[in-house]
């Protein structure tokens, strides 16, 4: 239920203004500033950068051979191949579903549009473990569809068909959660307009939808891709941990940490730290050129 | 979602009661509530800070800084688990420190603290950002003009706004944490009774295939969060009525 | 309680928003602060109340030096064009605020409070919230706010400017009744000529961040002191000319008296166009012109007329006359100039 204000939330991030410049009169002295300052950059640096360094001092800490070595091991390999599998089969299909949910919700009225908007939000809503779960009771052996399954030697379960689906589940409202309340402040007055000029649907929808949420879009995908590359309670529910078929980054991070080989454990962590930086900077980098164009 | 409850309903009333009164299955859902109301409440503290500081007061770095508040959104949470813990492990960076003054961090509730209140960090701050930005100067003015101290401003005129959005904030906190796995299962070690979380325990149970005394964890978690989430949408409502905003 | 403004000075940067201004304001006068967006006549109020440092100038309010003064500590009632009512704020509290921080008896408080609703009719709304009154409600609250913690000045920040029409007519009249009764000196901004001239004793006209003119509303009306306020205050027309003989411009047909510029002076001519009268008689009138065009605008019909110079002649003739007179469009009618204003046109 709460959980879909987060994305709303950060959809505002988008539209975020510069910050003000108070006169004199109407701030703190310099020095309630200063602590103020202080004291929030402590907390952050405890909470935040302090563990982000420390990935990657513990990654290299025995070395560069060792931090090679663990990233071209054949299982870092085959883990890294099934992320980039999962990450590149789920964000383009959320990015479709996410699009036609926002598409549903924002232009038309219909029995059970709020039940959509709900549905929406529900993965962020409860936890991952328990959406793993839910593959797990639909589609284990003695889930609601596991005995047709295994009749018919379909495996999704403990295999790559269920990590797929579980990331695709988990990572399902970041495209339309930004998406929806752009589409919505763009109302219909440019479709309108494009289709009393005579655009048809698709011309609608590449020439005056498109170009006016692209940003929203933009930013969405880069959300939905950190997460489906990183997720881990979920996939580790259903990806049944074997090895070298199985596992996913973030799983095989944890495979090497509970066999003490932290080093190795780390500078793979530390390609998943990478991607954390890089999904920031570009976040960053929508969200400058967005109110540029705003 | 449905079959969570399908499957609950076959186990029947007995057997559900006594899968969640477990001394085990209580002693989880105490910490996982307990220590996601704590991290929460850090949160809150913390994120009217931070994003105040952000929005507010300018200082070197500050887009750094405000583009790293996200972290938790982009940092896997398996990472931040053990990462965490290697930083508050008792021979870690902080924890070493910490462990000298008694203070035992990681493995133990603190820890669990200290991972929810990491992923649960960037929602007070951005739920308060764009709130703190569309405040117009005039209302401080008026208060200047009609001689109040900075402090009085601050407390009377400035405060009491924020609080729907506040709410807001410790709501997604919390939602977020309660349903937390990948970061809490490396720092807290996992101890029966101690240290073991409630998702952690639907996840033993999954791997145990005990897939019906996890579905009743399941619906106990999903009802309390439910209610929970519920009395602070109601506490919102009522508080935004009071604070006359729409 | 006067307000005593020396060579006040404040720049944004590279902008002077307020230029060198100096003015003078006695203890329980009404003023108006005049001037187009821009001017700087908002930057000038706030330094007043102590909202803006100034770059440079002095500020005395009531005598007493306040320029390094917090707003704080100035006494100073301020009233915002979009009110600035604390919104989570019941309308008693909003008015309370002023004399609790100051932490004044409650008795005190409660009686002061009650008072100023009774002042500004709004007994019985003790208990709303800003977001259940209307724009006028809400003005006058801000009103009662301001003058709770009794002010030594009070000002108004384009008070009117977010009203309509017909509200903001009603408040002005009812300020100029409040003053009456309250006697605080009181500073208005408006960018409203009308709005100046019908409540305030003085008005300042602000161009650039100066001071243009001041002076009582008809000084400023029939007496303007620079082109700006010519042009600003009130409708007019301008034509272009040149001193042809001593004392002498000539427009199209017409001969204007000019004092002053010396012969071949470029020189621009002001004349309002309810001081062009119009005569279906030649009478001693020399002018001869058409009607092109007739604009009914209420009480008075603007007459559109062709004197066969490079554009036409605006006349404001009372409704009434104009039609008893069968001015219209096409008609041929006598025209004369009753006052008008010359400035030389500065060399640039």
């Amino acid at each position: 239920m709460d959980g879909g204000k987060i994305m709303a939330g950060s959809a505002t991030g988008l539209a975020r203004k510069g910050a003000l410049g108070p006169s004199r009169s109407l701030t703190e002295p310099r020095w309630v500033q200063w602590i103020a300052i202080g004291v929030a950059l402590a907390f952050l640096s405890l909470f935040l950068v302090v563990p982000l360094v420390s990935v990657f001092v513990n990654a290299f800490a025995k070395g560069i051979a060792v931090f090679a070595k663990a990233i071209v091991d054949p299982m870092a390999l085959s883990a890294i191949k099934l992320t980039f599998l999962a990450a590149l089969i789920s964000v383009p299909a959320n990015l479709v579903f996410g699009l036609a949910a926002a598409w549903a919700i924002t232009r038309f009225r219909f029995p059970g549009r709020n039940f959509l908007i709900t549905l929406i939000d529900l993965p962020f809503s409860v936890s991952p473990v328990i959406s793993g779960m839910v593959f797990v009771l639909m589609f284990g052996a003695q889930g609601w569809f596991g005995p047709w399954l295994s009749d018919h030697g379909i495996k999704i379960l403990f295999a790559v068909p269920g990590i797929v689906l579980a990331t695709i589940f988990v990572t399902f409202p970041f495209v339309a959660r930004e998406v929806i309340p752009l589409l919505q402040s763009q109302g219909t007055d440019e479709e309108e307009a494009a289709f009393v000029l005579g655009a048809g649907g698709w011309q609608m929808f590449w020439r005056v939808t498109l170009p006016n949420i692209k940003w929203g879009l933009l930013y969405g995908v880069i959300l939905c891709n950190a997460r489906a590359m990183g997720e881990f309670g979920a996939v580790s529910v259903v990806s049944g941990h074997i090895r070298g078929r199985t596992n996913t980054i973030p799983l095989h991070v944890e495979i090497l940490y509970n066999e003490y080989n932290f080093a190795a454990a780390f500078a793979v962590a530390s390609l998943l730290a990478c991607l954390a930086l890089v999904t920031l900077a570009a976040k960053s980098w929508v969200e400058w050129r967005y109110r540029n164009e705003n | 979602m449905s079959t969570i409850f399908a499957k609950t309903a076959t186990l029947g009333w007995g057997p559900f009661w006594e899968v969640v009164s477990a001394p085990r299955v209580v002693a989880a859902f105490r910490l996982t509530f307990g220590a996601s109301a704590v991290a929460a409440s850090i949160n809150t503290v913390f994120g009217l800070l931070v994003a105040w500081v952000l929005v507010r007061y300018s200082f070197p770095g500050r887009k750094i800084v405000d583009a790293l508040v996200d972290m938790p959104f982009a940092l896997p949470t398996a990472v931040a688990g053990i990462a965490l813990t290697a930083v508050y492990a008792p021979s870690g960076w902080i924890g070493a420190p910490l462990s000298k003054w008694g203070i035992q961090a990681a493995f133990a509730p603190l820890g669990v603290v200290i991972a929810l209140t990491f992923i649960g960090l960037p929602f007070v701050v951005r739920t308060l950002q764009p709130v703190l930005e569309s405040t117009e100067p005039d209302m401080e003015e008026a208060a200047l003009t009609l001689g109040a101290t900075r402090w009085q401003t601050l407390r009377r005129v400035v405060f009491p706004p924020l609080i729907p959005a506040l709410l807001t904030g410790f709501a997604l906190s919390f939602a977020r944490a309660v349903g937390e796995y990948g970061s809490v299962a490396f720092i807290s070690g996992n101890m029966p009774l101690k240290t073991e979380i409630a998702p952690l325990l639907i996840m033993t149970k999954l791997e145990q295939y005990d897939y019906a005394g996890a579905t009743a964890i399941a619906v106990v978690m999903l009802v309390i969060s439910f209610s929970i989430l519920l009395t602070i949408n109601l506490l919102q409502a009522w508080s935004r009525r009071w604070t006359g905003g729409k | 309680m006067s307000i005593d403004v020396q060579g006040l000075t404040k720049k944004f940067g590279d902008f002077r928003a307020v230029d060198d201004v100096s003015f003078r304001l006695e203890a329980g006068s009404l003023s108006a602060l005049l001037g187009p967006s821009g001017s700087g006549k908002s930057t000038l109020l706030r330094m007043i109340a102590g909202l803006e440092t100034p770059d440079a100038g002095e500020i005395r309010l009531t005598g007493a030096e306040a320029t390094a003064q917090s707003a704080r500590d100035r006494n100073v009632g301020f009233v915002f064009q979009h009110y600035a009512l604390f919104k989570h704020m019941t309308v008693w509290d909003n008015v309370a605020f002023g004399l609790d921080v100051r932490k004044a008896p409650k008795e005190e408080i409660d009686a002061r409070v009650a008072d100023l609703l009774r002042l500004v009719q709004m007994q019985g709304y003790e208990r709303r919230f800003p977001s259940q009154l209307s724009g006028g409600q809400r003005q006058r609250i801000a009103l009662a706010r301001a003058l709770a913690p009794q002010p030594k000045v009070l000002l108004l920040d384009e008070p009117f400017g977010a009203l309509d029409a017909k509200v903001r007519d009603e408040l002005r009249e009812w300020i100029r009744r409040l003053h009456d009764e309250t006697h605080v000196t009181t500073l208005f901004v408006t960018h409203d000529q009308q709005e100046a001239m019908e409540i305030s004793g003085k008005i300042i006209v602000m161009a650039r961040g100066r001071i243009e003119q001041e002076g009582t509303p008809l000084e400023i009306f029939d007496k303007p002191a620079t082109p700006f306020v010519a042009q600003f205050v009130g409708e007019t027309n301008i034509v272009e000319s040149v001193v042809s003989a001593p004392e002498l411009a000539l427009w199209g047909p017409f001969r204007f008296t000019v004092t002053g510029p010396a012969v071949g002076a470029r020189v621009r001519i002001f004349f309002r166009p309810n001081d062009v009268y119009l005569s279906s008689n030649p009478e001693t009138l020399q002018v001869e012109g058409k009607i092109t065009r007739s604009r009914f605008r209420g009480p008075l019909i603007e007459h559109h007329v062709d004197v066969g110079a490079e554009r036409p002649v605006i006349a404001h003739v009372p409704k009434g006359v104009s039609l008893a007179s069968g001015f219209d469009a096409g008609r041929r009618v006598w025209v004369g100039v009753t006052a008008f204003h010359v400035f030389p046109v500065d060399p640039q």
